[in-house]
């Protein structure tokens, strides 16, 4: 194709959209709409997903040695825990500095724990991280019966139940998006097919006068192209503006907070990309359908 | 040029509109395709540009084959084509010299040649000082100039008309037909479906008369036939 044939067809495709005011504003509203909800679900499960896998990353297996053990049986116990496979790293943790973190972690409460450093009631412990999140079950289920080793503690309920509730999460929103996006295009296609139905007669004179298919269409993928990418580009706006807001509020507080959300960069980047080919997509999809049937003459 | 050998055409509901057509349309001819409402006039025209397909039978134009021609050869087949319609079928939002440039523009000719073309063909049918002009400005008979502008405008070796004086009064039609007869003089074969007795009673050409589906005469310099 010549570009003069190029430039042609874009001012064309821009000149429909203009032509057709209002249908131009309901397909960029539904798609800015769709777009929006389907922008903050990704947004909220990229979060998800993150927050679970920094928990996940917290999940460690705390092996308590028995009090009676000599430092040789923990030594000796500690090679043996090395030798189950999957292990990313153990650590010892003397009973002093065991009790030293949780005072801290306490704050200023902790002081009424203070006493207790001449009568440590604590274990020495073993923690031992694995190498995927999902091991640590199995590696706590063959550290248990080792000698020497009164306890074996990890957060299995929170670890499955975090597990369940992020792929629920994933699923759900996967399913919406999908959902979301066939209807829009279904409004996109319907749409333009009634800017096309009144430009029926435009196509068949083109037809008759020898035009190819392809050249009748191209304004038409120009114009959904268009309209997507315009839809696409409210919702990015809102969203970055939104996250930026959400993100500062929620680092004011971030003492408070077990969360932390995702930085904006590159997320945003990220989001808006997939926003703008989505858009893209529906609008080229719902032009190209609505065409098809006109184009028999 | 045109070539029609045993041609059948059923429509899906089952009209018989064409029922074994022999046919043989010669470079530089002007032959009026004459018959009453329904005789089947209007598919064996259509059927020239491909607009509906022969059920059986060949029809050749310009060396395609449109039985078997490929969907992405129609568009060639209608360049080597100019048609013209009863009603104009021009397009109300563009002016007299942008309907006419659209066909060229369509083929991707260069703009310095559309815009050459174009003003030869509007100086044919005298429409040279109205290029400016919007469709609904002009009266019935300019406009069916302008399809015709329109038509030869990427000079087509056949014109195909369709009832072209089928909307327009007798004082005009005759301008038309003046138009067509000059430009079948310049060597372009036209092949032109009508009702209008007077015409081909008076200027004398081939006339193929179409009666249920079938030729029911072809003469070289016949008159109308009819009475209506």
């Amino acid at each position: 194709m010549k570009g003069r044939t190029l430039l042609r067809h874009g001012k064309e495709g821009v000149k429909n959209l203009a032509r057709n005011s209002w249908m131009t504003f309901a397909s960029i509203s539904a798609v800015a709409v769709m777009l929006l909800i389907v922008g903050v679900f990704l947004l909220l499960i990229l979060n998800l997903n993150h927050f679970a896998t920094s928990v996940e990353e917290d999940v460690e297996v705390r092996v308590f040695i028995e009090l009676t053990a000599t430092k040789e049986e923990r030594e000796e116990l500690q090679s043996r825990i090395k030798l189950i496979p999957n292990i990313e790293s153990i650590t010892f943790l003397p009973k002093e500095e065991g009790l030293e973190q949780f005072i801290d972690s306490l704050g200023d409460q902790g002081e009424i724990f203070e006493t207790l450093r001449s009568e440590n009631p604590l274990y020495d412990v073993f923690v031992v991280r694995a190498r995927t999140p999902q091991l640590t079950e199995q590696i706590a289920m063959k550290i248990e019966p080792l000698p020497y080793v009164e306890e074996v503690g990890y957060g299995k309920d929170v670890v499955d139940q975090l597990f369940k509730f992020t792929s629920f999460a994933r699923q759900v929103g996967l399913f919406l998006i999908i959902g979301l996006m066939f209807t829009t295009m279904f409004l996109i296609a319907n749409t333009i097919k009634l800017t096309i139905l009144a430009r029926k007669r435009e196509i068949k004179i083109m037809k008759l006068v020898g035009a190819t298919n392809s050249f009748i269409r191209w304004p038409f993928f120009i114009e959904g192209l268009l309209l997507g990418t315009i839809g696409s580009l409210i919702p990015i706006i809102i969203l970055t503006y939104g996250y930026h807001k959400l993100y500062i509020s929620f680092s004011q507080q971030l003492e408070f907070m077990v969360v932390d959300l995702l930085p904006a960069n590159p997320l945003l980047y990220q989001v808006s990309s997939i926003l703008i080919a989505i858009g893209a997509f529906i609008g080229i999809w719902g032009s190209m359908t609505s065409i098809r049937r006109f184009l028999k003459v | 040029m045109i070539q029609m050998k045993d041609v059948w055409k059923t429509y899906p509901n089952g009209v018989m509109a064409i029922n074994g057509i022999d046919v043989s349309i010669a470079k530089g001819e002007f032959v009026y395709v004459v018959g009453p409402s329904g005789a089947g006039k209007s598919t064996f025209i259509k059927m020239m540009y491909r607009e509906e397909k022969p059920t059986r039978g060949d029809v050749v134009v310009n060396g395609f084959n449109l039985g078997q021609i490929k969907e992405k050869n129609i568009p060639l087949l209608r360049r080597s084509l100019g048609v013209v319609f009863q009603d104009f079928k021009l397009l109300p939002t563009l002016t007299v010299f942008e309907n006419v440039s659209f066909a060229l523009e369509v083929i991707e000719e260069a703009p310095a040649t559309i815009k050459r073309n174009v003003m030869k063909v509007l100086d044919i049918v005298r429409l040279k000082n109205k290029a400016r002009f919007l469709p609904h400005e002009l009266s019935g008979g300019e406009q069916q100039r302008v399809a015709i502008a329109r038509a030869i405008v990427n000079t087509p070796s056949v014109l195909i008309a369709d009832e072209p004086t089928g909307n327009l009064d007798p004082d005009t039609s005759w301008g038309i037909m003046q138009i067509l007869e000059e430009i079948n003089n310049r060597g372009t074969t036209v092949v032109m479906a009508t009702h209008n007795k007077e015409i081909v009673n008076k200027i004398r050409k081939r006339v193929i008369a179409i009666e249920g589906g079938r030729i029911v005469r072809d003469d070289i310099r016949g008159g109308y036939g009819y009475e209506r």
